[in-house]
């Protein structure tokens, strides 16, 4: 055992070294492997990016409260006298202005997408005055607030990227009526910027929906103060609703969408990690074969089979390794912040969001990458150590 | 007779070596007995395939006789464990192959220091008993050359100061020369016989050429698996 490590080093040394005369196929490999994990941490990314926006939409002390037995806010509907109720119901946050509570409506529209011209479903939400209080980070970034009681709209940054007909200046096709476009909003990042935002009461009357709201966004006091709110809700014999902490709301909504994509970008990876393998069982093969005669060099001179092993499993994971961190780098710098829309699946609507390739992607990439190089290394590691000594001299 | 029997250093009794090739089973040698004695300069003779590469890795241990007993200094190498078989190769046998076999990332010297590696010698006194080994063969001045930079003759140079680094009990060269023109061969032969003459080396080459054959204290001649001190036609 005592030089045992030494053997280790030293033959790890040779075979690292030894990679630049096997370029072509050390490289071939490497890129291999490099293209799986751009691919794996890309499509994974969506998913990330996907939760990323919908945990960005949901303040800690928030809560949605929809009609009982609906999960989405299309499915909702709340009367005027039950959205008063709920927002005065006990631990909801105050101003000077009243409760933090936002009675809304929800529709869809069609608008035609940048990227491919086709019409997509666009969300449009008319809020009260609390709306803007209520989501995270609020802010208009371009023109101004619409006015209240006007068929003005203000639009999420989100949305007029991804939508044609939604910059400040142009308008909205609205039943018979065209409704301007008047400020651009941002909202933390969260699902409000791919919507477009408008007077409730316009919202309304637009589509005739008398003094009926779909759900009641409210701030409340504090995260503690939920279970109370909700107690309090559920008890009152006026109220056929259910609350859920916002956090929880958008984590059911994202859910179904998250898992498809997770689920679709890890068995394109399964099946291209297993190309990959071949592709570095190939090269690992002829590595080994290539140094039939060192190793059976070293080994005729008394090196052990363990750190031939080791030595040929070392190079495999080099290699895969330098794959995996271009790899990661390719998929950081394609990909990472890349704004693009996709279905929300709940709401039908789309959501815009940003490719998040964040650390633990980029290192489940790169081990990802190591498990193909191992078992790519494994098998001709073993077949070096075990061939016959003597046999592997006379191939040469 | 026992001063003799001392004085052997291997000794092979009754060894049989069988390949399988599919079903086919080749007997390349068959009840073969030998005895070498210390110090001397053995070569061994025959044609292409009479199991001259084959008899040199079973007294080296780099295979094991498919029967009958290999000695060496005493001890019985033919039931040792692949471990243990390294680990013995390491400590008493030196090799010289016909194509060198450097490591072509490694210097001359490196090369040379590559079975010191496997002993508990501390970096400066590897590196001190390399260039020693290294001037031994006459090739002080390349240590810090790579393989391809050297000629055949100073590659076969280097792979003899490889064989001699660990002051090995035994030391086996397998055509040494074969891969060498006539001036670079006569100057690997000039060092075997240095080594064996000066040094006391016992040394068993594998050769085709009975030029470097007549350099051996004695020659022996292998056809069919078994020996004898004639040439055979």
């Amino acid at each position: 055992m005592f030089n045992w490590f030494s053997q280790v080093i030293s033959v790890i040394g040779f075979s690292i070294r030894s990679i630049p005369q096997r370029k072509g196929s050390s490289i071939a490999a490497l890129l291999g492997i490099a293209g799986v994990v751009a691919v794996m941490v890309g499509v994974l990314s969506i998913a990330q990016g996907i939760a990323r926006t919908m945990e960005s939409s949901a303040g800690g002390d928030n809560a949605v409260v929809l009609r009982s037995g609906s999960d989405t806010e299309m499915m909702s509907g709340l009367g005027g006298d039950e959205a008063r109720i709920i927002g005065e119901a006990p631990g909801i946050a105050r101003d000077d202005s009243g409760t933090l509570a936002s009675p809304e409506l929800f529709v869809i529209i069609n608008l035609p997408m940048r990227t491919t011209g086709t019409d997509a479903n666009v969300p449009l939400r008319g809020v009260l005055s609390q709306a803007p209080k209520i989501r995270n980070d609020f802010k208009i970034v371009d023109g101004r607030m619409f006015e209240w009681g006007l068929n003005e709209v203000i639009v999420g940054s989100g949305a007029t990227e991804q939508f044609t007909g939604l910059e400040i200046g142009s308008s909205i096709e609205v039943g018979q009526e065209q409704w301007p476009v008047v400020g651009i909003f941002e909202a933390g990042g969260g699902v409000a910027e791919s919507e477009i935002w408008v007077d409730a009461s316009v919202l309304q009357s637009a589509y005739r929906r008398g003094n009926s709201y779909q759900s009641v966004y409210a701030k409340l006091t504090a995260p503690a103060a939920f279970d109370e709110f909700r107690d309090n809700l559920t008890s009152d014999p006026r109220l056929n609703v259910k609350a859920m902490r916002e956090t929880d709301y958008y984590a059911a909504q994202s859910e179904m969408v998250y898992n498809l994509i997770t689920g679709l970008g890890t068995l394109i990876a399964v099946i291209m990690g297993l190309g990959a393998i071949f592709g570095a069982l190939n090269t690992m093969y002829t590595a080994v074969s290539a140094r039939t005669r060192e190793i059976a060099t070293l080994r005729a001179l008394g090196f052990h089979s363990g750190p031939v092993i080791i030595s040929v499993l070392s190079e495999s994971l080099l290699l895969a390794c330098m794959g995996g961190l271009i790899g990661a780098a390719l998929a950081w710098l394609a990909f990472d912040g890349f704004r693009t829309a996709t279905l929300n699946w709940s709401s039908f609507s789309a959501i815009t969001f940003s490719f998040d390739v964040n650390f633990s992607l980029l290192l489940q990439g790169i081990v990802f990458a190591l498990v193909i190089g191992l078992v790519g290394g494994l098998f001709p590691a073993v077949r070096a150590a075990r061939q016959p000594v003597a046999h592997a001299l006379r191939e040469l | 007779m026992t001063d003799n029997s001392d004085n052997i250093l291997v000794r092979a009794q009754g060894v049989d070596k069988v390949f399988k090739r599919g079903s086919e089973e080749i007997h390349v040698l068959g009840g073969l007995d030998l005895e070498i004695p210390r110090g001397e300069f053995l070569a061994l003779m025959g044609p292409s395939g009479s199991g001259k590469s084959t008899l040199l890795n079973l007294v080296g241990g780099l295979d094991r006789p498919s029967e009958g007993v290999v000695e060496v200094g005493g001890k019985r190498i033919d039931k040792l464990s692949e471990r243990k078989l390294a680990a013995w190769r390491a400590r008493h046998v030196g090799l010289v192959f016909q194509f060198y076999n450097l490591m072509p990332v490694l210097s001359a010297l490196k090369n040379v220091e590559l079975p010191l590696l496997l002993t508990r010698l501390s970096k400066a006194e590897r590196k001190k008993r390399a260039n020693v080994a290294l001037d031994i063969v006459g090739l002080a001045h390349r240590a810090g050359h790579y393989p391809r930079q050297l000629s055949g003759g100073e590659q076969q140079r280097t792979g003899i100061a490889r064989a001699i680094v660990t002051d090995p009990t035994l030391l086996l060269c397998d055509e040494p020369t074969g891969d060498l023109d006539r001036k670079s061969g006569d100057e690997i032969l000039d060092l075997l016989q240095a080594l064996n003459q000066e040094q006391g080396k016992t040394i068993i080459m594998v050769t085709h050429d009975i030029h470097a054959a007549e350099r051996a204290t004695r020659t022996l001649y292998l056809n069919k698996g078994r020996l004898s001190t004639e040439p055979v036609d």
